[in-house]
């Protein structure tokens, strides 16, 4: 909301400077964006009268003009301006002014004729393209009324003004106005409103000669309907002060009428309109819902096919104007219309926006009624536009109103205690002061006893409970003034899930094993699943559909983080990043059902990938390992898995915890990293972290450190190449017993003296005793017992 | 035999002296005191001797013994000595040559400044906790007294899975959940991610973070809000930064304010990056939780009352490290994260 100070100070007492009001206002709820200081964009334009225009000798499209500027001698100015006359009132730019742009005048020569200054358009005086009147777009501002030659223009024209760009919250449409911000100004500095006068002195004529009848038929979506008739209506433009009011408040003059309705508009939060009551069929408005295929061709000129629900103006048989949004072209005002007829409604909020947006045109008016508005201003404010339209002798009022007004508008009354009111605030505003600034706001506000008691005025329908009210004084008195407190409770630190505890945890050892943490969007595209070859019956592809997305690549909830790893890995490798390792942690989405009926289940995932120089399949199950050991997670298994079409089948492991499979890891397939742009082998993991949740041990116990020396052994063995080393291992424990501590394989060789079809796998044993040192013949007979049970079941030989 | 002792002993200190090794050192003790040593054939001798001579002679080998002893150790410990400052001199390295690094990961730097939050919270009492990002309409907007024709609500506004289900627009859907599950007094923080209807730009994008905090007790007013902003604002960005409480409007809490803080830039100084305001604007939002949301809730809003407030996380983060653009927090380059 635009607020010019020289305006707003018709409306209350106020002094200050418009620093010390924005800050104040923005301090007590409306806060102040900006500030636009006119009388700083230009010095030295006077106001000047052309007492003659003659041809320039030596150029065709240059006049030379004398300008009176109240001085001795009249000025001489030269000038390529098509739009004046002699006898014209115009801004005249002297010798030293400064314009916009820090554009500075000088005396000079043009074509060889001496010129004094430079005649002035409305942008050279500060204003911007989007309000300037379109007939004053091209030329030099042709001043009516009448002015002291000589005199400033910023005096002249009310310039010296400061406007304050206020950002309004939703609740409080009734500050999207002059009258609004008053009350707020007057309640902020303790001082009074001055309303001003809205009856008009001369009437004739009956309104019912004009229109019969205004029948509401959707009395869901309007409130109010009030029209009043202006006869004899001559359309010209409007005054100079009122146009530049407008200006200043962001909005563009077009006519006396149009221009009228703007100003009260922003006087009054009320939007007007105006119709040519000779176009209004059957003297009769009808506000009710667009009928199937009905069409409306707007102000704008579009024709345009109304929504079933949408709310329009109707005469007795056809749509004349889109509720609140837009005029039709049917019902304009021309220049040839003498009779006019001023609306003044009040349109349900969510109709008008949702009718506006699906257009695409938010106006002033929408944008007001959107909010909803108060139901009473409709009244003043119609009355207010008659009484402006009969002084700017636009027009002749006509005696009478159509008040279409089912449901009459009756305060509601809310209490607030007064003990209430400290408790929540945590500070005591004295009494007095608590009524005063309710009394400034427009409350009807009385003491009884332990309680205030507040009539809520129509202008304030945000106001329904205590606590609203509390907010009123509190935001008066200052929330800055009030002096802050400890809270009191008990002293303690705020607690951690386990399961957060966990993925912290998580986080932490793979920073430290090297991986970097990234973060991508919760939906995805499914093309990723055709990328990561996930076939069309995988319960993977049970997907979460977003009703409105933005866009296919995110119109669905991931049920894999893997897709984004690798469209980040690929991103990084396209911008030249050699080798990279990262992580994410993230929630992945599980529909109970398809369709989706209730909530779905989200649980935690960790995927992790490498790709450089470095990263082969065993560095990378390496991390892997010790993440799981790092969160205390043990008697993990990796099985073979060859037939996950993401990954690589020979190099692909399913991580089994107690036989329960919490993820895979593995090279990601060749085809896979194609489908990402990628060409170099990458490893890849997805971990269920939630699982470890209940399989991860979280009790540690201890073991006493051994007395006696461990005895290594080594083992060579010839065995079949599928064989897994694994299961040998697995065995060699099982049949060595408690004196196998540990087994390690430490060399893989196929190749020459190792048959075609085996290889040769070396282990070293560790065998221990917690009670003795273990003799060369204990070791010799277990280690023989291993070898047995290897060549029966694996078909093992030593080497 | 004195004479050839006392050659053995001018012999055997010169050759001690011109070792310039411990192995040559070593040799020469066997030459002169070993078994088949020069000093011990010499002695071998001393049975010719008349049997007065034999003590003297005998006092006199004891000292040759002795003085090459000595002599050896010490010029052991000096070719010690001489052979550690060789290798120390060997092994002298360009200690300016940059070391072979093990690589560390990095945090997102979203992610560690949601982290940062949470803890900064949980030292200060609150609970940490978190909700689902999928939820429903009732938790999202009807139980936080959104107006049923919020704009908020808009399919151009919010991302829908059904009429009842929706990706949460804010994380105060927690709120509630906790208000459901846990009885006052109640201290929580919650973070997490959040979506919106916005297409991506410098500054917005469809998901993004919010990190929020809910008090419920007996006796909580606006005052303690005022402080607990001020205490976490001073913790989180120094205590020369300040707060201001400006009115505003959120259709959950009752009043309703927004906290501007001085500008990180030029700590209030006033600078290009604050219009010369002196302050970054809203920061926060925050206000008293509104009675119909505690009744909602199932808590009786007459005994107890309570505040929440809450921020942009992505917005922290951005002013925090200088971040200009919104999509470097979501586009994953190894060059941006390995910033921080």
């Amino acid at each position: 909301m635009l607020v010019s100070i020289e305006w707003l100070s018709e409306y209350v007492e106020i002094e200050q400077s418009s620093k010390i009001i924005s800050d104040r206002l923005t301090m007590s709820g409306s806060h102040a964006d900006s500030i636009e200081k006119y009388g700083n964009k230009c010095t030295g334009i006077v106001v000047g009268k052309i007492l003659s225009i003659e041809a320039h000798p030596d150029a065709d499209k240059l006049v030379v003009t004398k300008v009176d500027v109240g001085r001795e001698e009249p000025l001489q100015i030269v000038t390529g301006a098509k739009n004046i006359a002699e006898g014209d009132v115009i801004p005249l730019a002297t010798v030293g002014a400064v314009l916009p742009g820090n554009f500075k005048i000088k005396k000079g020569k043009l074509r060889g004729q001496v010129s004094e200054g430079m005649m002035c358009s409305l942008e050279e005086m500060g204003f911007g393209d989007s309000v300037i009147p379109k007939e004053a777009k091209e030329g030099i501002f042709i001043m009516d009324g009448t002015y002291t030659l000589g005199e400033d223009i910023r005096v002249a024209l009310k310039l010296n003004d400061d406007v304050i760009d206020f950002e309004i919250t939703n609740n409080r449409p009734d500050c999207l106005s002059m009258i609004g911000m008053a009350r707020e100004t007057a309640a902020t500095f303790s001082t009074s409103i001055l309303v001003p006068v809205a009856e008009s002195k001369q009437c004739d004529g009956d309104i019912h000669e004009y229109l019969k009848d205004v029948t509401i038929e959707a009395t869901d979506l309007c409130k109010r309907y009030m029209a009043r008739v202006v006869k004899e209506v001559k359309i010209e433009p409007s005054p100079i002060w009122m146009q530049i009011r407008l200006m200043k408040a962001g909005v563009r003059p077009i006519n006396n009428v149009v221009d009228v309705t703007n100003y009260v508009m922003l006087e009054t939060g009320q939007p007007l309109h105006a119709f040519d009551v000779e176009k209004v069929g059957g003297k009769e408005i009808r506000v009710r819902r667009a009928r199937k295929d009905e069409t409306l061709m707007t102000l704008d000129g579009v024709e345009r096919k109304l929504e079933e629900n949408a709310l329009v103006i109707a005469d007795q048989t056809k749509p004349i104007a889109l509720a609140g949004i837009m005029g039709g072209g049917n019902s304009e005002i021309s220049e040839t219309t003498t009779t006019i007829l001023i609306e003044s409604a009040n349109f349900d909020g969510k109709t008008v926006r949702l009718g506006a947006k699906a257009l695409g045109m938010r106006t002033e008016a929408s944008n007001r009624f959107e909010k909803d508005l108060d139901v009473e201003m409709a009244s003043y404010a119609c009355h207010r536009a008659c009484f402006l339209l009969e002084e700017l002798k636009a027009g002749v009022v006509v005696n009478g109103v159509v008040d279409a007004y089912p449901v009459a508008y009756q305060a509601g009354t809310v209490s607030m205690r007064l003990n209430r009111a400290a408790a929540l605030l945590g500070v005591s505003i004295p009494l007095v002061e608590q009524l005063d600034s309710l009394e400034r706001l427009g409350f009807d506000a009385t003491c009884k006893g332990d309680h205030i008691e507040v009539q809520v005025p129509s202008h304030r329908g945000d106001i329904k409970i205590e606590a609203d009210v509390i907010e009123e004084v509190g935001r008066i008195y200052g929330f800055h003034n009030i002096e802050s407190a400890p809270l009191r409770m008990e002293v303690r630190e705020g607690r951690y899930s386990k399961a957060r505890i966990r993925e912290d945890h998580a986080k932490e050892i793979m920073r430290g094993l090297g991986y970097n943490e990234i973060m991508t969007y919760s939906f995805i595209s499914e093309k990723i699943y055709d990328q990561l070859r996930i076939p069309k019956s995988s319960p993977k592809r049970q997907l979460i559909r977003l009703l409105n997305p933005l866009g296919e690549d995110f119109s669905i909830m991931r049920t894999t983080l893997l897709g984004n790893m690798m469209k980040v890995v690929s991103r990084n490798m396209n911008h030249g990043v050699k080798e990279m390792a990262a992580f994410e942690l993230g929630n992945v989405f599980i529909p109970k059902s398809i369709p989706v009926t209730e909530l779905p289940t989200e649980k935690m995932l960790m995927v992790i990938a490498e790709v450089g120089e470095k990263a082969d399949f065993f560095s990378f199950k390496g991390s892997v390992e010790s993440l799981l050991a790092g969160l205390n997670v043990s008697k993990v298994e990796y099985e073979p898995e060859t037939a996950d079409p993401s990954f690589h089948p020979g190099q692909c492991a399913r991580i089994l915890i107690d036989g329960q499979e919490v993820g895979r890891m593995g090279q990601i397939h060749p085809i896979v990293a194609e489908n990402f742009d990628l060409d170099q082998a990458v490893f890849a993991a997805e971990l269920d972290l939630q699982a470890f949740h209940t399989l991860a041990v979280d009790k540690k116990t201890y073991q006493p450190l051994p007395k006696y020396p461990a005895i290594t052994r080594d083992l060579a063995l010839l065995v079949p190449v599928a064989l897994p080393s694994k299961s040998l291992e697995k065995a060699m424990k099982e049949s060595g017993g408690k004196l196998v501590e540990a087994t390690k394989l430490f060399d893989v060789y196929m190749g020459a003296q190792v048959p075609e079809g085996w290889k040769s796998l070396a282990y070293s044993i560790s065998y221990r005793a917690t009670d003795r040192t273990l003799t060369d013949d204990e070791i010799g007979k277990v280690q023989n017992k291993i070898l047995q049970r290897l060549e029966k079941d694996f078909e093992a030989k030593l080497r | 035999m004195k004479e050839q002792l006392m050659e053995i002993q001018k012999n055997g200190l010169q050759s001690i002296e011109a070792s310039d090794d411990l192995k040559s050192l070593d040799a020469i003790r066997v030459q002169f005191l070993g078994k088949k040593g020069e000093l011990t054939q010499v002695l071998r001798q001393m049975g010719k001797l008349p049997k007065e001579e034999r003590p003297i002679i005998g006092e006199v080998a004891n000292q040759v013994r002795e003085a090459l002893t000595q002599a050896i150790e010490e010029r052991k410990v000096n070719l010690k000595q001489l052979a550690l400052e060789k290798q120390l001199l060997e092994e002298q390295v360009d200690v300016t040559i940059d070391g072979v690094q093990k690589k560390v990961g990095h945090h997102h730097p979203l992610m560690q400044v949601k982290e940062e939050l949470e803890a900064l919270f949980s030292r200060m009492g609150y609970d940490v906790v978190e909700g689902p990002e999928i939820e429903t309409v009732h938790n999202n907007f009807d139980a936080l007294n959104a107006p049923e024709s919020h704009p908020s609500r808009d399919m151009s506004d919010t991302f829908y899975i059904n009429p009842e289900l929706l990706l949460r627009t804010q994380t105060s859907p927690v709120q509630i959940r906790a208000m459901k599950n846990m009885e006052p007094p109640i201290r929580m923080v919650t973070a997490g991610r959040t979506f919106r209807f916005d297409d991506v730009d410098d500054t917005h994008s469809p998901m993004f973070h919010q990190m929020e905090c809910l008090v419920v007790g007996e006796g909580v007013t606006m005052a303690n809000l005022i402080d607990s902003i001020e205490t976490f604002v001073h913790e989180l960005f120094g205590n020369d930064i300040e707060t201001r409480f400006r009115p505003h409007h959120f259709p959950f809490t009752e009043p309703s304010a927004e906290v501007d803080v001085s500008c990180l830039k030029c700590r209030g100084e006033g600078c290009e990056a604050c219009h010369y305001t002196g302050w970054s604007m809203e920061l926060l939002g925050c206000g008293m939780v509104h009675p119909k949301v505690l009744e909602n809730c199932g808590i009786d809003s007459e005994k107890y009352t309570g505040f929440a407030f809450g921020m942009g996380v992505d917005r922290v983060t951005m002013v925090k490290y200088g971040i200009p653009n919104i999509r470097l927090l979501f586009e994953n380059d190894m060059r941006f994260i390995e910033q921080f």
